[in-house]
Parts: structure tokens; sequence; C-alpha cells
């Protein structure tokens, strides 16, 4: 089982380092806000996407296990 | 639209298993005039109250509910088995809320019921709290009728001496949102009536912290008939995906606008006869703002059910029919509710305030002639980025519009796009734009 990424769009409000840190599995949109390519994150990229969600400002970016 | 018919005549309601072919009017059977409401007494005649939940066990009328395979009528078509036997499984007191709000400006039905026929609505509603348990009911209707507000106090008052749950009713402000379940709890809460993050659903945490059922007042009413006359009965009409009748509210352009009950399957074609559009019809769309456009070829062959909409990537939703008048504009329409429905954003979610007012934009510009081949592309492409990523699925209703438009008016695009003009401009909106409210709380 991989862990699952989730964005909380109330709290986002378009920061964008997701994108920066987790280019292959965030992008942006034409504003600015993260769009989930993939949602489960493979165990190669759990430590990083663990770092992306602690750095969110809003902390809108949640790592389910 | 004020006058309302079913397809069949309004007639006493037969009970089950007397023989002979069932009647489409089930709800509407006992409809009184406009103005008037049909007394307790009245009502009584035909629907015995509803069970004590001293004498029977929740499980069993949940399971009287699933075997009906009623399904929500307020938009989602989620079944409404379900949905009880998930509030009960929290293992905690629940709330039972009545979602009445119809925020939808081309739907009419909820109101109708709750103004003419209040105890059809309040006997499921009593219902549904004997099945999971709650002696609490929330009736939630829109400020915007002062109609709806006297039927139901005179209905309460009339059901003061039978007993069952205590009933409130309020009036949450007229936002298209605000009937959405987690923002209508949101208020009851005492906050905005705007949409939270789910999970928790309102069925997990609600009103007050309380495992909460939210249903629409229609499918409570059909609930009530359920209770009254058994699944097999409500389940003798309809699909097997969809069993029982809806209420359709049609609009547009057609002579006998307002509020017709039908078996769910029945073909679009037929009511569009019935509420006199022209034939062959105009394109219609279907399930409310939110809904989708069918094209008047689908429109001819399509029949109303959960089944045959959904490959068409259009559902039900509220019921709200709207046909497009001929000498209408469906870009011009589809400009101006994407335009509204922008305006009814609860400004929350980046994809929702940025993505909804982009692509209003952009149908305007479509419809203005004003759009290159590339435009196009980008609003197809907003269509998928924007889809499921609000915290609600308001944004995700208006791309289902933009994208039916995109395909039903493909020729109007083109034809828009070279002539630069537009026969609808001339007349009226067909679809109701009305104010946005200011209110939240």
């Amino acid at each position: 089982m991989s862990a699952h990424l989730r964005v909380d769009p109330i709290r986002c409000s378009g920061h964008g380092l997701c994108a920066e840190l987790l280019p292959e599995l965030i992008r942006l949109d034409d504003w600015g806000y993260p769009i989930l390519v993939e949602s489960d994150v493979p165990p190669r990229l759990e430590q990083v996407a663990r770092r992306a969600c602690s750095v969110c400002p809003d902390l809108a970016l949640l790592l389910d296990p | 639209m004020s006058e309302s018919v079913t397809v069949a005549a309004p007639g006493p309601l037969r009970p089950p298993g007397r023989g002979r072919a069932p009647q489409p009017a089930r709800l509407l059977a006992m409809l009184p005039p406009v103005g008037s409401w049909l007394p307790l007494a009245e009502h009584r005649r035909v629907h015995p109250r509803p069970p004590d939940p001293r004498r029977r066990p929740s499980g069993e009328l949940i399971e009287t509910v699933e075997r009906s395979g009623l399904r929500g009528r307020g938009g989602g078509a989620f079944p409404a088995g379900a949905k009880l036997r998930a509030v009960v499984e929290q293992g905690r007191s629940p709330t039972v809320v009545v979602n009445g709000c119809e925020g939808e400006p081309a739907s009419r039905k909820d109101a109708l019921l709750l103004a003419r026929l209040p105890h059809l609505v309040l006997d499921g509603a009593a219902f549904a709290a004997a099945a999971v348990g709650a002696r609490e009911v929330l009736v939630c209707v829109t400020r915007g009728s002062a109609e709806v507000a006297r039927s139901l106090d005179r209905a309460l008052d009339e059901r003061r001496t039978e007993g069952g749950p205590s009933v409130r009713v309020m009036r949450p402000p007229d936002r298209y949102v605000a009937g959405e379940e987690t923002a209508l709890v949101h208020w009851l809460n005492g906050g905005p009536a705007k949409p939270t993050v789910a999970p928790p659903r309102p069925f997990e945490r609600g009103v007050r912290g309380r495992p909460t059922l939210v249903q629409n007042a229609e499918t409570l009413a059909h609930l009530a008939q359920i209770a009254a006359f058994g699944p097999e009965w409500f389940r003798e009409v309809g699909t097997a995906g969809q069993p029982g009748t809806v209420l359709l509210t049609v609009s547009g352009g057609v002579s006998v606008p307002g509020v017709f009950e039908v078996p769910c399957g029945m073909p679009l074609s037929a009511v569009l006869r019935s509420a006199g559009a022209a034939d062959p019809p105009s394109a219609v769309l279907v399930g409310g703002y939110g809904g989708a456009w069918i094209s008047p070829g689908t429109a001819a062959s399509v029949r109303l059910s959960v089944e045959d909409l959904r490959p068409l990537g259009a559902s039900l939703g509220c019921g709200a029919l709207v046909v497009l008048p001929s000498g209408a504009c469906g870009l011009l329409e589809t400009a101006r509710v994407l335009g509204w429905l922008a305006g009814e954003t609860a400004g929350q979610c980046g994809p929702c305030v940025h993505g909804l007012a982009a692509v209003a934009a952009g149908v305007s510009a479509l419809h203005d002639g004003r759009a290159a081949r590339r435009d196009r592309d980008q609003l197809r492409r907003w269509a998928s980025d924007i889809a499921d990523r609000g915290a609600c699925h308001h944004p995700d209703g208006a791309l289902r519009l933009l994208r039916s438009a995109l395909s039903v008016f493909a020729d109007d695009v083109d034809l828009h796009a070279r002539r630069k003009t537009c026969r609808g401009k001339a007349g009226p909106a067909v679809l109701p734009l009305p104010p946005h409210s200011t209110a939240w709380r």
C-alpha cells in the first residue's frame, strides 16, 4: 500500500511549493493551484512528499498513510 | 411558473393491492389547488401515521427503504437506504435535517411539496427519524418563500397532538451552495453556509457533532409513501436502478411550465410533449444549472433515468428541465449561467474562484466570436483541469454544463466565430438568474 496525497482546497492559497518539490506528482493549474497528477506516492518519493507537506505554508498538502 | 400539473390528473391515491396499472401521480395525487395546502385530516385519510420507533425496530425500517431502491432526489441520486444505514452505524444519537433549500433557480418541486403537501415531507422526516433513532428534525427551507413558511407553521401546529420527533424550521441563506450538505451543517452549527472539506461527512460528524442525516424534501416525501404502501408498491413504476416516480420542474420553451410527476425512466420526449414543447424539441438542459445540455437528437430518444443519462455525462440532478426555445442561443444562455454560477462560489477554493470566472469569460468570448482556436482548446483543458478539485461539487456542475455546451452547441461556436452575430441576443434570458444574496449566515 502506497501513501496517498491530497490537497485541502479550502486551506490552499496556491503558494506552489509542492509542485516545485514534487514535480513528478504535482503540477500547477493556470492560477497557480496544485493539480495532483498522481495521488498514490511511490515509496521512493515518500520522503520528499512528507517534506512537501511540512513546508506548505497553508498546511494544505496532506499525506494519508 | 406558478401552476403545477402532473402527467396524470391528480386524483385519489390508490393504495397497493387493488389491481390495475399504477397511476403516475403518487406524491402529487392529492395536490390541493394553488394557494392552499392539504390539511392533516385529509392527508391521514390515505397516509397512516409514521411508525412509532418504540414499536418498530430501526433495522426493519431501514430494510424497508433499502428494498424500495429509493435514490436521493436532491441531485446526487445516492441510495437513501445506504445513507440511513451509514448514520445508524455511527452508534450515536443522530439528527435529521430536511433539505428544502432548493437553491437551484430552475427547480420548484421542493417548494411545491413544502407549501402544499407539507405532511408528506414531515411524515418522511418522522419515518427517517424513527429509522435512525433521532429525536430531533431540522427542516431547512428558503427564506424567499412566505408560502412555505406559512404552510409549515400550520402543518406543525396540526401535528402537535400526534407526537413524533421534535421539529424545528430553519431558514439558511438563499445561496446556491448553501443546500450542499456540508454547507448546510456548517450553517446549522453557527458558521457561514459554505461547504467544508469532507471527510468528515455529515453522517459521521454533523450538527453539533452528531451523526446527521441530510435528506432532500422530495426524497423524504417518497419515504413517507414507502412507509405507507411498502417497497414493492414503490417499485411498481420506474426503472430497476431508479424505482418510483420523480418530480420534474419543466420551464423554458414550453407552453405548460410547472412541476410534473413521472415514473423514473420515462422518455424525455413524452415529458416535453406534456409540457407543450415544440416538436422536434430544441436542446434541453437536464439536471439544473449544474446539469448538462442534451441535443435535440438525443432529447428525442433518451429516457430520464440514472442508467440512461450517465453515459451522456448527464444526470437528473434535482429534476429541473429547461427547454431552449427556438430562437434562443444556447451559447449565450450557457455564458450567462456560467457567469451566475461563478458569482455563487463560496470563494473558498482557488480552482472554483478562478476557474469558474475564467470559464464563464471563455464562453462569453465564444459567443461574441472573439475566441481563437487556442481559446477553445484552453476551455477544454480547463474543463478537465478544474474538475474534482473543490471542497464541494459546485465547480464540477459548472464544468458539466460547459462540456455539454461545447458539444451540443459546437455548430453555434463555429457560426459565432465566422459571422460574429447571434440570433439569440435580442431575446430575453431564458434561464432565470436570481440576484446573488450577500448573506452567508
